[in-house]
């Protein structure tokens, strides 16, 4: 293949090996998947003079490629699964994967049905037809290797309004260092509700290389609450690709805590194609060591008078680097948008870094855009005014770092327990922090 | 209690305090007045442990203990209590958060154990009703959008809570109504031992017509320049501060 041989990294070689071995025994057609890696190919691994990748050189960060991972044998799934999920007190429906393969099953509760990925890839599910409404993603190195090797994931689709919660809970635990493309396509019928839990787990000290897209198709009035977490292990390089298209009067919600993984990049693609919608992308990141952790966000506005709310908080400790690139796009149809974005950091040491990209493109005259970034230290007024009560400094700053962060974590989380689950990441983390 | 010796200050080369010496006993209410400029706001951190001064000369006893060499915390744990003239606001975390964060970080230190939550919902709710604080103040973010007597109150409040053997009031007065002058007094005054002694910075005579001082002493030029018993303190309310000034200038 003529394009295969603009490659040039040995990553990238080592990439395309791994796809000539692998598309044959992939589920599915494939010659999409081949399509999808030629899409990657042309370009190759990006790197910091790829505009969008400027800040998180994935060719230098990449430089081994780990293989698929295998189908883990049911013990090494009931190991996997032993410890105890973050939102077990939500008691969740759960689908669980353990090295990128769906391992067990819940009973889905009434309004919403899951066929797994590979049986939907398998016979050609029709509901596959809904992949990639969000087009601009299509093109992203992540996410069209994602499409190349997707091996395992699952088809929700929400009919009605479901009670109580769904949980997708992916870890990563063999012992050598291995890939997983994981792919979960949820379509929301329009009126239809859903919350979605989403939680990603691997091992410290195994260079595990998660790559997950999960693709949200909302329909006309229907309510998505979705809370992704990042609890990866220490040397876990994760990418991760959220894409929304929403109907109109929707509203949507996608919130992503990273509390692990060496390097993270996390993407969202938000897009409104109905009028009237509602969606909010919030996170919160929190950094130690030498961790590296990316959010990319592009929202677009194609609808008359949609909101959209973005609200990122980072607290960077150690010698870790935040990376916030955000932009707003308005067409020149999407009149009345309101659109709000903040991305603010709070840095904990003298080598922590943080880069804030936020942008804005306006074509429609009738619009309310706003974009905010901010970087600093603990205020040290109120580091006095707490420890002049009594507090020692590590508990006065854990106060203020917990607030701080408290924003992303729970602001509009309309979920007691998710949200007392999440403030437990941030407290666990703020205790290693000492 | 409290006995500070020649102390000396400065922030970033500039002498704040000069040579500053101040007693105050078991079960006294000390008054610091003195114009703008004077130093007391200093003084009054410099106690409670902020960090930005450089100390250049002299000690600050607390029970015979020199508690320069303590931080902010410890002198806390140990007695001292700033009530703030400008409490700082905090989004996001919960006064009742806080405020149990401070008293059992407190006990804590003591090797006191730590209150239960429901000694310590008690023990909140009592301080609350003496000082006219709604429940609904103490269920929002800590000082966050509360009026300048609201957050005076929960000062006392938490001078109240924490029981401190030291009460440093900065100028507790500023931004009060009448109403809530009383209120905060009456507090203050309901505080009063034998056992605790209070140091109360102020500009003005009024405050002290509600919590009426043993000794009163004028600061200027970052340091005592007279003191006296409280009617000093009318004497000052009438003369003004034009004469210390006059001698700073000297």
């Amino acid at each position: 293949m003529a394009e295969v041989a603009t490659l040039k990294t040995p990553a990238e070689t080592a990439l395309a090996d791994l796809f000539a071995r692998s598309k044959s025994l992939l589920p599915g057609d494939a010659r999409s998947r081949e399509d999808a890696f030629h899409r990657f190919a042309e370009k190759g691994l990006p790197h910091r003079r790829v505009e969008e990748w400027k800040y998180t050189d994935l060719r230098a960060l990449m430089r081994e490629v780990a293989p698929l991972a295998e189908k883990p044998s049911e013990a090494d799934v009931a190991r996997a699964l032993s410890v105890e999920s973050v939102f077990a007190a939500a008691a969740p429906a759960t689908i669980a994967f353990v090295d990128g393969h769906l391992a067990t099953a819940d009973a889905m509760p009434a309004g919403v049905t899951a066929v797994p990925l590979a049986e939907a890839l398998a016979e050609g599910h029709p509901l596959l037809a809904k992949l990639g409404a969000v087009t601009d993603a299509e093109g992203n190195a992540a996410y069209a290797l994602n499409a190349a090797f997707m091996t395992d994931g699952v088809v929700l689709h929400v009919t009605g309004a479901v009670e109580g919660r769904v949980a997708l809970r992916f870890v990563t635990a063999c012992a050598r260092p291995a890939a997983t493309a994981t792919r979960v396509l949820v379509v929301v019928e329009p009126d239809a509700a859903i919350s979605l839990l989403e939680t990603h787990e691997s091992a410290h000290g195994v260079a595990h290389q998660p790559n997950s897209v999960v693709e949200f198709v909302v329909g006309d009035r229907a309510k998505v609450a979705h809370v992704r977490l990042d609890a990866n292990g220490d040397k876990a390089l994760a990418l991760s690709t959220i894409t929304a298209h929403l109907g109109a009067e929707v509203a949507f919600g996608t919130r992503n805590v990273v509390a692990g993984s060496a390097v993270s990049r996390h993407q969202v693609w938000m897009t409104f194609a109905g009028a009237d919608s509602h969606g909010a992308v919030r996170g919160a990141t929190m950094l130690s060591g030498d961790q590296h952790a990316d959010t990319t966000l592009v929202v677009d506005h194609l609808a008359t008078g949609c909101e959209s709310r973005e609200l990122f908080k980072h607290a960077i400790d150690g010698r870790g680097t935040g990376v916030f690139q955000g932009r707003i796009n308005v067409a020149p149809a999407a009149q009345k948008t309101d659109g709000k974005m903040m991305s603010a950091a709070v840095l904990l040491s003298e080598e922590g870094t943080m880069m804030n990209k936020p942008e804005l493109e306006i074509f429609a005259d009738d619009v309310q855009c706003a974009h905010g970034a901010t970087c600093g230290q603990l205020d040290d007024d109120l580091l006095f005014y707490l420890m002049a009560r009594g507090l020692p400094r590590p508990e006065a700053e854990a106060l203020l770092i917990e607030s701080f962060l408290g924003e992303a974590v729970e602001e509009g989380l309309d979920d007691e327990l998710v949200g007392e689950a999440l403030m437990g990441i941030v407290e666990a983390w703020l205790k290693a922090r000492g | 209690m409290l006995e500070i010796k020649n102390l000396v200050a400065e922030i970033e080369g500039k002498r704040i305090l000069d040579g500053l010496t101040l007693t105050v006993n078991d079960g006294e209410t000390a008054a610091i007045m003195g114009p703008n400029g004077s130093g007391k706001s200093t003084l009054s951190y410099i106690i409670a442990g902020k960090e930005d001064y450089e100390i250049l000369d002299g000690e600050i006893l607390l029970d015979g203990e020199n508690i320069l060499e303590m931080e902010a915390f410890e002198r806390a744990a140990a007695g001292v209590f700033l009530a703030f003239q400008y409490p700082l606001e905090i989004p996001g975390v919960a006064t009742m958060t806080f405020l149990k964060a401070a008293l059992n970080a407190q006990r804590r230190a003591r090797e006191e154990t730590e209150l239960t939550t429901p000694e310590f919902m008690k023990a909140v709710q009592e301080a609350a009703a003496r000082l006219e604080i709604p429940r609904d103040m103490l269920k929002r973010a800590l000082n966050v959008g509360f009026s300048g007597g609201e957050k005076k109150r929960m000062e006392i409040l938490q001078m109240a809570l924490l029981q401190p053997r030291m009460c440093i009031l900065d100028e507790t007065d500023s931004g009060l109504d009448i109403d809530a002058l009383r209120v905060v007094s009456e507090g203050v005054n309901a505080l009063k031992s034998d056992k605790r002694a209070f140091l109360v910075i102020t500009h003005y005579q009024r405050l002290l017509n509600y919590i009426v001082p043993d000794t009163v002493h004028v600061m200027a030029n970052g340091r005592i320049m007279r003191s006296g018993g409280k009617e000093l303190a009318l004497e000052l309310e009438a003369s003004g501060y034009a004469d210390y000034k006059a001698q700073e200038a000297a």
